[in-house]
C-alpha cells in the first residue's frame, strides 16, 4: 500500500516535473530546428556577429581571471578562518544574485562612469569604462562572481583541514600547505565554478547594456536585431548562440569530469 | 639523545575543548601515553604541541628552546592522526617523501630514503598505489612512514589504531613498540583505550576534562588511581566509598555496607577504596592465615571470560574477584553457592 503511494507520488512528481523539462527544451529546441544551416552558415560569416560572439566570450573570460585571483583567496578565508563580520561577507558575496541586473549595472556606472573619481583615476591610465570592454568585464564580473566564490568555498571546505596541519607539521609553511594540499584538493570544484561563471558572464545583458551598448556583445546584438529586424532576423542569431554556448559548456564540464576520474 | 617535551600551566579554550593548566614532563627517548575519555581535550593538546593552536597561556619547551610561539613547520614534529590524514591527491610515495620534498632534498636521496622507510614498516610493494586504495592498517603505516621520515624529535600519534580492526590493531602496536626500540624518537600518542595505554606507555598521564589529573607509570595508575574517575576509566573493579574508623595494630577500618574492611592508610574520614580483582582470593572450607580480611559470601555472577573467570560474591558489599578457569572446576562453583574470600589489608588501595 505504502509503496504503491510513493509510485503514485513518484509518478505525480514525474509529470510536474516533465512540464518544466519540457518548457526548457521546447524553446531552445524550436530555435535550433526553425532555421536552416544555410541561414545559420550565413549569420557566421556576419562579421558583427563573429566580432560580438568573440567579444563576449574574450570579456567573460578576463571576468572569470579577474575573480579567480581575488575570489579563491576569499573562499578560502571563508571556508578556514574565523573573522569578525563573516556573515557579513557571506551575504554580500551573495547579494549580485538577487540585485536586478540593470539595477547592478547602474549601481557599477555610479562609481565607475566617467566622472566619478574611480572613473578618472583610471581614465589616468587610458583605462574608460562607458562604452568600452573594460565596463562589459566589470559588469559581467559582478553578477557572475557568486558562482566561483561559492563553488570554491565549497570545495575548500570540503578539504580535510588536518591534511593541511600535517603538511605544516611536515614543514611547509602556510603558503605551501595552500598551494600543495588545499588548492589541489580543491580544484575540481574551483574549476566547476570558473565554469558556471564564465557560463554566467556570457549570457549577462542588464548589467552590460547599461555600461557598454557598443561594442555590443552577444545577447545586445541579438536584442538590437531583435529590435530593429524583428524576430526572423534575430532568430538565427539566437541558434547559433545557444549553440555555441552549449557546445562550449558541455565540452568544458567534460574536461572537468575528467579530471575527477584520474 | 633529543626529544624532551616540557609543557608549563597551558590553557587553551578551542570551541568547545579547553585545556587547563597542564603541566607535563616528557624524557627525552620515553613513550608517553595520553589516556583520557573522548572529548577530554586529548587531540587538541597534541595539535597544541605541534604547535597548530596558540595557546592563550603557559609555555612548550623542546629540548628546553622555548617553542610556544615557533610555527609547526620549524618545531620538527611528526604527527599521525586516527584518520591517517593523508594526501588523497599524491601516492604513496609522494606521500611519504612529501616532508623530504619541503626541505629541498634531492630527487635520488627523496627515493632512497621513501624506500627505507617503506621497508622499515612493510609497505614498500604500495609505494606506487594511491591512499584510497589501501586498508586501514596500510594507510596507517603509511601516515607514520611519512611522519617518521623527517626525522622529527618528537612523534605525536593522536589515536592512532582507534580505526582499526582489532587483528590489525594488535599488529600495528607490536609495529610501534617495535619502532619506538628501533628509532627511539621521543612519542606522545594518545588513545581512550587503557590496555594499549598500559602495553606502550612507559609513564601514562590521565586527562580528562582538559585537565591532567593523575601521572604515573602504568602500574601506578592501575594500583593507585588517584581518583574514582581514574578507577573507573581504567577499568579498576571493586571500587567503595565508605569511612575510616581507628582499628588496632596499625590497621584502620572502613565500613562498607556493614562490613568492617581492614586497610592501611594515613588517611582518614571518607574515602574511596579499590582492590583489584586478582588480589581477592577465592575458596571454599577454612583457610590458616593471617589474612586480615576473610569474609563468607555468596556468588552472584559468574562471568565466563575464557581464561580467567569473573565471580562477583556478595558479603555485602559486592566483591569482584579474578580466578582461573581450573580454579572454577576445582571449586565446583556456581551461582548462588556461599564462597569464603580473603584479600591482605595492604591490597587495598585507598584514595
Amino acid at each position: 500500500m505504502k509503496t504503491q503511494l510513493a509510485n503514485k507520488t513518484q509518478a505525480l512528481f514525474a509529470a510536474l516535473g516533465s512540464l518544466l523539462v519540457l518548457f526548457i527544451t521546447l524553446p531552445l529546441l524550436c530555435t535550433v530546428i526553425a532555421s536552416s544551416p544555410t541561414t545559420l552558415w550565413q549569420t557566421l560569416l556576419d562579421a558583427d556577429v563573429r566580432d560580438s560572439i568573440w567579444l563576449t566570450f574574450y570579456s567573460s573570460l578576463v571576468a572569470t581571471v579577474i575573480a579567480f585571483v581575488t575570489g579563491v583567496p576569499l573562499a578560502y578565508l571563508l571556508a578556514r578562518a574565523d573573522f569578525p563580520g563573516k556573515r557579513l561577507v557571506e551575504g554580500l558575496v551573495n547579494l549580485p544574485i538577487v540585485v536586478p541586473h540593470s539595477a547592478a549595472g547602474i549601481a557599477i556606472l555610479t562609481v565607475f562612469g566617467r566622472r566619478t573619481l574611480l572613473g578618472r583615476a583610471f581614465g589616468f591610465l587610458g583605462i574608460k569604462f562607458v562604452s568600452a570592454v573594460p565596463g562589459i568585464v566589470l559588469a559581467m564580473l559582478f553578477v557572475s562572481l557568486s558562482f566561483l566564490v561559492n563553488s570554491a568555498r565549497e570545495g575548500f571546505e570540503s578539504v580535510n583541514p588536518r591534511l593541511e596541519w600535517v603538511a605544516r607539521t611536515l614543514g611547509a609553511s602556510p603558503w605551501t600547505a595552500f598551494w600543495r594540499v588545499a588548492f589541489p584538493l580543491a580544484w575540481r570544484s574551483i574549476l566547476s565554478g570558473m565554469i558556471l561563471m564564465w557560463a554566467r558572464g556570457l549570457s549577462e545583458f542588464g548589467a552590460v547594456v547599461i555600461l557598454a551598448y557598443h561594442p555590443m556583445v552577444a545577447p545586445v546584438l541579438l536584442y538590437e536585431r531583435f529590435e530593429s529586424f524583428g524576430l526572423a532576423y534575430a532568430r538565427p542569431v539566437a541558434t547559433l548562440i545557444i549553440l555555441i554556448c552549449l557546445v562550449t559548456f558541455v565540452a568544458l564540464q567534460t574536461v572537468s569530469r575528467r579530471k575527477e576520474a584520474v | 639523545m633529543t626529544g624532551r617535551v616540557q609543557v608549563r600551566d597551558l590553557w587553551l579554550d578551542l570551541n568547545k575543548f579547553h585545556l587547563r593548566e597542564i603541566t607535563l614532563d616528557v624524557a627525552p627517548g620515553e613513550y608517553f601515553i595520553v589516556l583520557g575519555p573522548t572529548g577530554g581535550g586529548k587531540t587538541v593538546l597534541l595539535e597544541t604541541i605541534a604547535g597548530l593552536h596558540r595557546p592563550h597561556r603557559g609555555q612548550i619547551l623542546l629540548d628546553g628552546e622555548d617553542v610556544t610561539t615557533t610555527p609547526p613547520e620549524q618545531r620538527g614534529v611528526g604527527f599521525v592522526y586516527q584518520d591517517y590524514a593523508l594526501f588523497p591527491h599524491m601516492s604513496v610515495a609522494q606521500n611519504i617523501g612529501f616532508g623530504l620534498e619541503l626541505r629541498g632534498e634531492e630527487r635520488a636521496v627523496i627515493e632512497k630514503r621513501v624506500d627505507e622507510m617503506a621497508r622499515l614498516l612493510s609497505i614498500d610493494h604500495l609505494l606506487h598505489r594511491h591512499p584510497g586504495t589501501l586498508s586501514g592498517g596500510e594507510q596507517q603505516r603509511v601516515a607514520l612512514a611519512r611522519a617518521l621520515i623527517i626525522a622529527p624529535r618528537l612523534l605525536l600519534l593522536d589515536e592512532p589504531l582507534s580505526a582499526l580492526d582489532p587483528t590489525t590493531r594488535k599488529a600495528l602496536q607490536r609495529e610501534l613498540a617495535h619502532l619506538h626500540a628501533e628509532l627511539g624518537t621521543t612519542t606522545v600518542h594518545v588513545t581512550h583505550d587503557f590496555e594499549e595505554a598500559v602495553a606502550l606507555g612507559d609513564r601514562i598521564a590521565i586527562l580528562n576534562a582538559g585537565r591532567v589529573v593523575q601521572v604515573g607509570s602504568p602500574d601506578d595508575i592501575f594500583r593507585r588511581p588517584a581518583s574514582a574517575f581514574v578507577a573507573r576509566f581504567v577499568g579498576v573493579r571493586n571500587i567503595f566509598e565508605g569511612d575510616l574508623h581507628p582499628g588496632e595494630d596499625g590497621y584502620q577500618l572502613l565500613a562498607l555496607d556493614g562490613t568492617q574492611i581492614a586497610v592501611v592508610t594515613e588517611r582518614s574520614g571518607r574515602v574511596h577504596a579499590s582492590i583489584r580483582p586478582e588480589d581477592i582470593f577465592v575458596f571454599q572450607g577454612t583457610l590458616r592465615s593471617s589474612v586480615r580480611n576473610l569474609f563468607r559470601g555468596r556468588v552472584v555472577e559468574i562471568a565466563d571470560r575464557r581464561a580467567l573467570v569473573y565471580v562477583t560474591v556478595r558479603v555485602p558489599p559486592e566483591f569482584t574477584c579474578i580466578i582461573t578457569r581450573h580454579s572454577l572446576e576445582e571449586l565446583a562453583l556456581r551461582e548462588g553457592q556461599e564462597v569464603w574470600i580473603a584479600f591482605k589489608a595492604s591490597a587495598v588501595h585507598v584514595f
